[in-house]
């Protein structure tokens, strides 16, 4: 049994999802319960097979007991055991919120369907991460696309379909040229296993087919990790999305992709690939990321609508990510798997605190956020928190990342980076500022008009969110807190896995 | 030197933090949640009172929280200087807060729970900042104030307060990310720790040019100290509730503003370091910039509270104009100048806010005649005054003398032009209120009689104008402290 959990990670959600419409036609809760339990399973699951990778060393398990590389191999190390642990803690925190939220979202009908796509999707993204197998990432690829598709498209929102049917022809487009990249690895070398590709690669290093497939690899990826420019997709998507699923997407979705991305570039490829490659790389991706970093803050800063707010924000976080990346060095690596981490973590709570906002009053204007201190306290103090961290104060997660990106960017003579790190937090802080600024110390709308409130007169009555997305919520932020304290935890991990990568 | 480990300023720190919890709790019973803050503040006074021997003896307590990234750590470490600022800000808590009790009470003001939550959480920080035993978390607990004391701020929730209050947190945030943080980010890159030293950590460790980058970014980026030209936040925090004027913008907030100045320049530079490159004087005259300025602005204000905002900026500049000099009686004068400069102008802000509460007048010029119907609180007041114009027998006579005695020492007699003339420009923005309240007649429609504000109001400023006199006649305490810190870094 034991032997068997990288398998279990795959299988188990995916037989759930299979079970969960049928069961769901007896009452949706009970597919919510089956959701629950089955991403709390993938949950343990990650975190004993960290405990395997700490205390073991990497595993490899062999599908169906077939030799690699011509059997499939889920190879699990140091880097992706962390990524399954964000995947499945996050779509554990996502389905606990999803069962009260869906209500005003998701037609009744409807939300067994929602739940077996969920789960679809999860697997699609653990399958991901743990295979060890190039094809194979293609086909998980393919299995989170399609349910990612569906998961937006089923909100009540038509707007929603606009922006699955973009996102369908973008992802299509990115799967295609990932697809095609593949093809031509395999035409050099006649291997799709990841180490055995690693092995053989190097001798074809300097031909152009190589480096054409590089190409396609990367950019098929940035698309779906919606790198500047690739990014126009997203915007519509999280805004339209039901907010469940704005939250998970946006905290488990990307990472993935800047998992495939970082397994690519630094497993696939090594480090001397780049020093043969036609055209500098570095430079590429380093002007992309500082260009995402700060196109993201200054459209973050135009938006109306929170979660287009949020949106462009990610498109600026996932600059970050790549940032670290194009930096090649251990702690700009360092800062990369981090802020994976962390992003995910502060992006899903204000996304839960979005979804909460909708709930109770069905908008999402920035404009509706006046006063809400004093009705959802709890849910405006997790908002603010996750803010916090987003800007990059001391203690919580988000400086965490930051100064490991900036003590990269220095390491490496990159100076000019450290401003750009600093004006991009000064524009998250000036438009999260505008939304704390509002929620505290505004008073609601319609509400201006009694003037000067004496506290003990009248207090606006309490109405926060339902125990079931509280609770979610408020877990999330304070781990931003937590690991902002305690930052060495992670920290530890992430080092371990840069310094493989980089070796 | 004797360290000895020991979790009792961290308790300094939480005590008031508790009290938060408390007074949150008990906001519907107003006597109960007064309760807490009094007993916060007389138990954090306590901690940090039962700290003094141990320092005064030559040790140091050390207390090392968590480690948030190699190198990023959360720790504690009580010496002399930062004692100086914690037994002044935590025995002006409890003053304050009695102040404050009778004045939130008197003007029945909204929401006064979290007025005193904020309040206290304030202190907290302010602790936090007093015994840091690196820049790290220096900087974090610089930034909690700046976060604590926006509410305070803010308190009115008048248009006009609002402004105030994004103004405030523009000028500090917005200073302390763009120069503090990279400065720190630069020490600790070419330092290799954050940890202050006695004698510097920077000290060949990189070019003259980089660490005069770095001197630059530090002295730009602690706007708490209200050094020109980032000085602006100082009058616009002065729409908050009186009490957080005195006690936060005359006490805590810019005197651990100042204070960082202080700690930064000797524990992170170093004096050698210092002299070799020469900052010190940059520094000093860049200073004597704003004490002259900030005079001369003092001089057009009529509302009281601003004119006693602008002289908070000059004075805090002599403090950082007398540490920039880099010799034993310079460092002297800006140490006892953090808790002499402390008493007066607390003193000043509660005779300012006295009179509002007694007579609802802001303006100096409404003040015509007001000495003979609140003789107390003038006659306070011209304690206060008096101390800030440096004549003896009040405690600013001390700290000017240092002063002075630290400009011979340092060769630099521009520098002695430049106190005579703001001693002279102090004498001429305080003496004509103190003149027209006593000397002046009453104005016709006004009544002749005393008129004070309650006790909880009069008392309070009685007793820091008193202990104004006191620092001068028994300045040997805090003279101890500070004699302390300059053989420590010299």
């Amino acid at each position: 049994m034991i032997k068997h959990l990288p398998a279990l990670l795959i299988v188990i959600p995916l037989l759930a999802a299979i079970i969960t419409p049928i069961i769901g036609r007896i009452h949706w809760v009970l597919s919510w319960y089956t959701v629950t339990i089955t991403t709390f399973i993938s949950f343990v699951i990650s975190l004993s097979l960290l405990q395997t990778v700490l205390l073991q060393g990497d595993i490899s398990y062999w599908m169906g007991g077939w030799q690699p590389p011509w059997g499939i191999e889920y190879a699990i190390d140091n880097l992706n055991v962390y990524v399954m642990i964000i995947v499945s803690f996050m779509a554990l925190a996502g389905a606990i919120y999803s069962k009260n939220n869906i209500n005003v979202e998701i037609d009744e009908a409807r939300k067994p369907f929602f739940y077996s796509v969920y789960l679809l999707f999860v697997t699609g993204l653990m399958g991901m991460v743990v295979t060890g197998d190039i094809f194979n990432i293609y086909v998980f690829l393919e299995i989170t696309s399609l349910s990612g598709y569906a998961l937006i498209a089923i909100g009540k929102k038509r707007q929603a379909l606009v922006g699955a049917y973009n996102y369908l022809i973008m992802g299509t487009i990115g799967a295609t040229f990932f697809l095609l990249g593949i093809g031509y690895l395999y035409l050099m070398t006649g291997t799709l296993n990841i180490a055995d590709l690693a092995a053989r690669l190097p001798e074809f290093y300097q031909t152009k087919a190589i480096f054409t497939a590089f190409t396609f690899l990367v950019v098929g990826l940035c698309i779906k990790l919606a790198l500047f420019p690739m990014h126009f997709w997203m915007p519509n998507v999280y805004t339209h999305a039901p907010s469940a699923v704005s939250a998970v997407m946006a905290a488990t979705g990307a990472k993935v992709a800047a998992y495939a991305i970082i397994r690519v570039m630094f497993t696939v490829f090594e480090p001397e690939f780049y020093t043969l490659a036609p055209f500098n790389i570095q430079p590429i991706l380093l002007i992309l990321a500082v260009a995402a970093i700060l196109a993201g803050s200054i459209m973050a800063l135009a938006q109306t609508d929170i979660k287009k707010m949020l949106a462009y924000s990610s498109v600026g976080q996932i600059g970050y990510i790549v940032l670290g990346i194009s930096l090649m060095s251990v702690n700009g690596m360092i800062g990369s798997l981090i802020h994976l981490l962390n992003h995910a973590m502060m992006k899903g709570a204000l996304f839960f605190v979005v979804g909460a906002v909708v709930y109770r009053t069905g908008l999402t204007s920035i404009e509706n956020f006046r006063g809400l201190g004093k009705k959802m306290p709890l849910s405006m103090a997790a908002f603010t928190i996750a803010a916090l961290s987003m800007t990059g104060v001391p203690l919580t997660v988000g400086f965490v990342s930051k100064w490991y990106l900036a003590v990269a960017s220095i390491e490496i003579g990159m100076w000019w980076l450290v401003p750009v790190i600093l004006l991009s937090s000064l524009l998250t802080a000036i438009y999260f500022w505008r939304i704390i600024d509002a929620v505290w110390f505004k008073p609601a709308l319609g509400e201006e008009s009694h003037g000067h409130e004496h506290d003990d007169h009248q207090k606006p009555k309490s109405n926060d969110a339902p125990a079931s997305m509280l609770i979610p919520t408020l877990t999330v932020a304070m781990l931003c807190l937590v690991f902002g304290v305690f930052a060495y935890a992670p920290v530890s991990l992430a080092e371990k896995a840069a310094v493989i990568l980089l070796k | 030197m004797e360290i000895i480990e020991s979790a009792r300023p961290v308790y300094a720190i939480l005590v008031s933090l508790l009290a938060v919890v408390f007074i949150g709790i008990s906001g519907k019973y107003p006597n109960l949640r007064e309760m807490w803050t009094m007993l916060a503040a007389v138990l954090k006074f306590g901690l940090v009172v039962s700290m003094l021997p141990i320092i005064l003896a030559g040790k140091v307590i050390e207390y090392h929280v968590t480690t948030v990234l190699p190198g990023l750590d959360i720790a504690f470490r009580v010496d002399s200087l930062g004692m100086t600022l914690a037994l002044t800000a935590s025995f002006l808590w409890i003053i304050t807060s009695v102040y404050a009790i009778g004045y939130m009470r008197s003007l029945d003001e909204h929401a006064q729970t979290r007025f005193f939550m904020c309040f206290a959480l304030a202190l907290s920080a302010v602790m936090g900042a007093a015994f840091s035993a690196n820049v790290f978390t220096l900087f974090v607990f610089y930034e909690i104030i700046t976060v604590t004391t926006f509410g305070l701020v803010a308190h009115e929730e008048t248009s006009e307060a609002i402004k105030g209050a994004r103004r405030y947190l523009t000028y500090l945030m917005g200073t302390s990310i763009f120069f503090f943080l990279p400065a720190m980010f630069l020490t600790y890159n070419y330092a290799g720790t954050l940890d202050f030293a006695s004698q510097g950590i920077l000290a060949g460790k990189a070019s003259y040019t980089i660490i005069s980058i770095i001197f630059v970014l530090y002295i730009a980026g602690i706007a708490k100290a209200g050094m020109m030209p980032f000085h602006a936040w100082l009058p616009s925090a002065m729409v908050a509730p009186t009490p957080v004027s005195a006690l936060l913008h005359a006490v805590a907030v810019v005197k651990v503003g100042v204070f960082t100045v202080v700690r930064i320049l000797l524990f992170v530079f170093g004096i050698d370091l210092l002299s070799e490159i020469g900052l010190g004087t940059y520094l000093a005259y860049f200073a004597s910039f704003t004490i002259i300025t900030a005079s001369i602005l003092a001089l057009k204000q009529d509302n009281l509270k601003l004119r006693l905002a602008y002289s908070t900026v000059s004075q805090l500049s002599y403090i950082v104009l007398a540490v920039a000099l880099l010799t034993p009686s310079g460092i002297t004068s800006s140490i006892i100048h953090i808790t002499i400069h402390a008493f007066g102008k607390i003193t000043l802000f509660f005779v300012a806010g006295a009179i509002f509460v007694a007579t609802g007048k802001k303006y100096i010029s409404q003040m015509d005649g007001i000495g003979r119907r609140m003789p107390f609180t003038m006659a306070a007041f011209t304690v206060g005054a008096f101390s800030m114009i440096a004549i003896p027998p009040f405690g600013g006579f001390v700290s000017k003398w240092y002063l002075i005695l630290g400009t011979v020492e340092a060769h630099m007699l521009p520098i002695m032009v430049v106190l005579v003339a703001s001693t002279l420009l102090n004498a001429a923005y305080f003496l004509p209120i103190i003149y027209s309240a006593f000397f002046k007649e009453l104005p016709t429609d006004e009544v002749e009689g005393l008129r004070e504000a309650p006790p909880m109001v009069v008392v309070p400023l009685v007793i820091t104008a008193l202990g104004t006199l006191t620092l001068f006649f028994w300045p040997s305490l805090l003279l101890d402290l500070a004699r302390m810190v300059v053989s420590l870094v010299m």
